[in-house]
């Protein structure tokens, strides 16, 4: 039987781009576009479905297959798109047929100079400690040596 | 549960640990829950001051607290650690590689004739 938990997390990435923020903004914004970046990992993963509707109350799917390993599912739904600035998502991931979180993604286009600085913000919910194909476990080892170097350090 | 509120958690880890009046009541939590007069006994600071470590320690996801009637009882949460970290360095190692691969193709935008030179 599945062992129900459900934690929660957020986290913040920035990125800087040399490209205008219409140029960053539109890599998102269709399909084509995303398709060339947006995908899983490299050499392991193959694409099994791929729609976008970029519009308020629009949804994107991602599938694909992991070789040897589960059907990754990506399912989002837009709430907010201001042009070359903001896009703000809902999305839930499933392993086959797990759902293993849902999030919600908020995407900040800023210029910068000439380029953009993209500040990119996950709320989530992670549900029932289901292993993020690998990366959780991987995640928890590092996590754990570094904080075991850190007090051998301290002591 | 944990709420970072956007910091980066190793960090705020790593600040926690910084301070060696802080590493003293981790140590003493890593052997068993303690209230805070116990975590304060050793240390040569004012309760007010061990309250203050304490918070640090709980922001960071390393320490849990709770208040049964006038006692606070501080222990060592490494479960739930372990459980958001890992998730969100899985989360965020997922986001690194895909705004890597925009940067990539961006820059293959301006550059047609490489395709896959990183700005």
């Amino acid at each position: 039987m599945t062992k129900r938990s459900a934690d929660h997390a957020t986290f913040v990435i920035e990125r800087t781009y040399s490209a205008a923020p219409a140029r960053v903004f539109a890599a998102w914004s269709t399909a084509e576009a995303k398709a060339a970046w947006f995908v899983g990992p490299a050499g392991k993963w193959s694409v099994l479905e791929r729609k976008l509707d970029f519009r308020v109350g629009g949804r994107e799917r991602v599938r694909g297959a992991i070789a040897g390993g589960p059907v990754t599912d990506f399912d989002a739904c837009y709430f907010d798109i201001v042009p070359n600035e903001r896009i703000v998502y809902a999305y839930g991931m499933h392993l086959d047929d797990r759902r293993i979180s849902v999030s919600l993604a908020t995407i900040e286009f800023k210029p910068q100079g000439t380029g953009t600085r993209l500040v990119l913000t996950e709320q989530g919910v992670f549900l029932d400690g289901y292993d993020d194909a690998g990366s959780r476990e991987r995640g928890t080892r590092g996590l754990l040596d570094q904080l075991e170097a850190a007090l051998r350090q301290a002591a | 549960m944990l709420n970072y509120e956007g910091a980066a958690p190793l960090d705020l880890v790593f600040q926690a640990l910084a301070d060696p009046g802080r590493r003293v009541m981790v140590e003493r939590l890593a052997r068993g829950p303690a209230s805070v007069s116990d975590l304060a006994a050793p240390l040569d600071m004012s309760l007010p001051a061990v309250m203050q470590h304490l918070q640090v320690l709980e922001a960071s996801g390393l320490v849990r607290s709770e208040k049964v009637g006038r006692v606070r009882t501080c222990r060592i949460e490494p479960a739930g650690l372990r459980k958001a970290e890992a998730w969100i360095a899985g989360r965020r190692a997922m986001w690194e590689r895909a705004l890597d691969r925009l940067g990539e193709y961006l820059a293959a935008q301006d550059d047609p004739a490489h395709p896959r030179r990183k700005s």
